[in-house]
């Protein structure tokens, strides 16, 4: 009987000379500022910049995704969930904000099964509550979630199957309560977003801008955790875990808050992607889109800072683009890209760049 | 300085009762060798006292019952140990890994922070286990002696009262084990020691006292001269114990 320490499921491959990566942020931040507030306003028609919002709402996501499965080793295939609960926090609110003091939304109205609007829509009328819920909920339910699971030592392929599982049951239950969901339909036609007409172009720029701030608020919370001695020890847990137990820690509280992080990341992704794109459905917060985040983030190199945003938005750009000229095709090209990045770049695109320096005398 | 007191240690896997019913007093201070033929239950022990393991029976460290805690519970009541293959964090530097080991007691909000110096406790370390030149190379990268040097490195940033050390020369040189036997020297000056060891020459070397396990139970006991003139040991050890004496 020896006593062996395991690693987890899903270590990533080891990157020799990660620390290279890892210089680039803080020039990386800065050129992505300026690229989103100065040069794409600019640049972009209206409609390609509400297009570029929500990739940045995806981008979102992957930040989140990057730190907890690029760093702590959680493989999140369910982020869906917590995008989801953001995106429905604040879908509620504005619909009650449509319908006015008192009223109930008109879905409701429509479907006409309900007399009364349910107690648990109440208490999103006010903002005061809605706003903050968009990220808290979600932090809650991973929280709930997070302590279960971790403390039961749940680690690798389990995790990652309990999460998708929880994102299918998300969407199944939302489809099943059409009458206070809105069911497949989800929750659409939303008139204001605190007050602002929504169809003013004007408006929908602002709307970008509240995205792309939040963006950098998010990569500068991860940069500021992936640089502590919390991302230190966070990458300790993930590639040894049972090791960092005999030092005296809890691993499961470390991973929790990754994980509490990243649900919180992807509930502002879903809040901000509902003005943004002006729907939110069970279509977009299910298996596939839960699977899509992971796509990105991969594709992009899960264990540095950028490389998720920038593999996020590549992805979705490229899947409206050929969307557009391939129906049929785009879900194949995904699957090939994803199958190509993990069979000859483990380390995504941020890996590349590493890898060429090497081969260059 | 705190000593090792074990009584009637039980662990079992379905049914195959790998430690047998173990008395077992390690004194403050003490450099304790177990030795023993393969499956022997010297490692599965250790596992019991580190909480890796279910066990019943008794252990106490000072005061304190470790039995049926979990794992990093024990870790912060002082009790260390290291594996067959080392383990430290390959993709992290030396320094890195020796921060981690003495952080467990550390606030959420300095864990928030960067590390903006080096702590005295990291760098005394460094200068005991002989890598300050190696500080900011990523463990992954340091030599097989050196991985277990950093090992026992972060024991002793982790500040632990009681070493659990398991076969920590395997594959080492010479020159190697001869430095870390020396390095247990200084480190038992105020901790206890156990190392479990198949190095006939290295125990003879570097052990105050030696248990010899067998099958799950206490075979014999006491200085290695003691030990050694043992004919139950000999029987146990016959072929490997003539080879090496």
């Amino acid at each position: 009987m020896t006593s062996t320490v395991e690693r987890p499921v899903s270590a990533p491959p080891v990157a020799p000379r990660r620390r290279f990566v890892l210089r680039g942020p803080g020039v990386g931040l800065a050129v992505g500022a300026v690229v989103l507030f100065a040069v794409a306003p600019v640049a972009l028609s209206d409609f390609r910049l509400s297009l570029l919002a929500k990739y940045l709402c995806i981008a979102m996501v992957a930040v989140g995704i990057g730190l907890a499965w690029g760093r702590g080793g959680l493989l999140t295939l369910g982020q869906g969930v917590f995008f989801g609960l953001g995106g429905y926090a604040m879908a509620m609110h504005m619909k009650l904000a449509d319908a006015g003091p008192g009223q109930m939304p008109d879905f409701m109205l429509l479907y006409g099964q309900l007399d009364a609007l349910p107690w648990w829509w109440a208490p999103f009328r006010s903002p005061y509550f809605a706003l903050p819920a968009t990220v808290l909920l979600p932090m809650l339910v991973a929280f709930l979630l997070g302590s279960l699971v971790f403390r039961r030592r749940v680690r690798g392929a389990y995790f990652a199957i309990l999460s998708q599982a929880l994102a299918a049951a998300l969407a199944i239950f939302l489809i099943g309560q059409q009458g206070t969901t809105g069911g497949t339909n989800g929750l659409t036609d939303f008139q204001g977003f605190f007050g602002y007409d929504l169809d003013d172009p004007v408006n929908q720029r602002m709307v970008y801008f509240i995205v792309a701030a939040s963006l950098l608020a998010l990569l500068l919370i991860a940069r500021q955790l992936i640089r502590s001695r919390y991302g230190e020890l966070l990458v300790a847990v993930r590639d040894s875990e049972e090791r960092v137990r005999f030092l005296g820690y809890n691993p499961a509280n470390v991973k929790l808050v990754a994980y509490v992080v990243a649900a919180g990341m992807a509930g502002l992704a879903g809040a901000l992607f509902v003005p943004a794109v002006g729907i939110i459905n069970p279509a977009l917060i299910g298996i596939v889109p839960s699977i899509e985040f992971v796509i990105g983030v991969a594709v992009g190199g899960r264990a540095t800072l950028l490389g998720p945003v920038i593999g996020a938005v590549a992805v979705a750009w490229a899947r409206t683009t050929l969307s557009e000229e391939f129906p049929a095709a785009w879900t194949y090209l995904q699957g090939l890209l994803f199958v190509l990045v993990v069979a000859f770049l483990p380390g995504g695109l941020a890996s590349a760049r590493v890898l060429l320096r090497r081969r260059s005398p | 300085m705190s000593g090792l007191r074990i009584r009637d240690l039980r662990v079992s896997f379905d049914g195959f009762k790998a430690v047998d019913g173990v008395d077992l007093d390690v004194a403050p201070g003490d450099i304790r060798f177990l030795i023993g033929p393969n499956g022997a239950g010297k490692t599965t022990l250790v596992d019991a006292v580190t909480g890796l393991v279910k066990a019943s029976g008794s252990v106490h460290f000072g005061d304190a019952e470790l039995l049926g805690r979990p794992v990093h519970q024990i870790a912060r009541m002082g009790v260390g140990r290291t594996f067959q293959t080392a383990t430290v964090f390959e993709e992290l530097t030396v320094l890195q890994n020796l921060d981690i080991a003495a952080g467990a007691g550390r606030s959420p909000w300095s864990l928030l922070r960067r590390r903006t110096s080096v702590p005295t406790v990291v760098s005394e370390a460094l200068e005991t286990i002989n890598l300050t030149a190696q500080r900011d190379q990523l463990a992954g990268t340091l030599a097989h002696g050196q991985k277990q040097w950093l090992e026992i490195g972060m024991l002793l940033v982790q500040d632990v009262r009681l070493l659990l050390l398991d076969e920590p020369v395997a594959g080492m040189s010479h020159d190697e084990r001869d430095a870390t036997g020396a390095l247990l020297g200084v480190v038992s000056r105020d901790r206890t020691v156990v190392v479990i060891e198949h190095d006939m020459d290295f125990m003879r070397s570097f052990a105050r006292t030696v248990t010899v396990l067998h099958a799950g139970k206490v075979l014999s006991e006491g200085s290695v001269a003691q030990v050694q003139a043992d004919p139950k040991v000999q029987e146990v050890y016959l072929g490997q114990g003539t080879r090496d004496a």
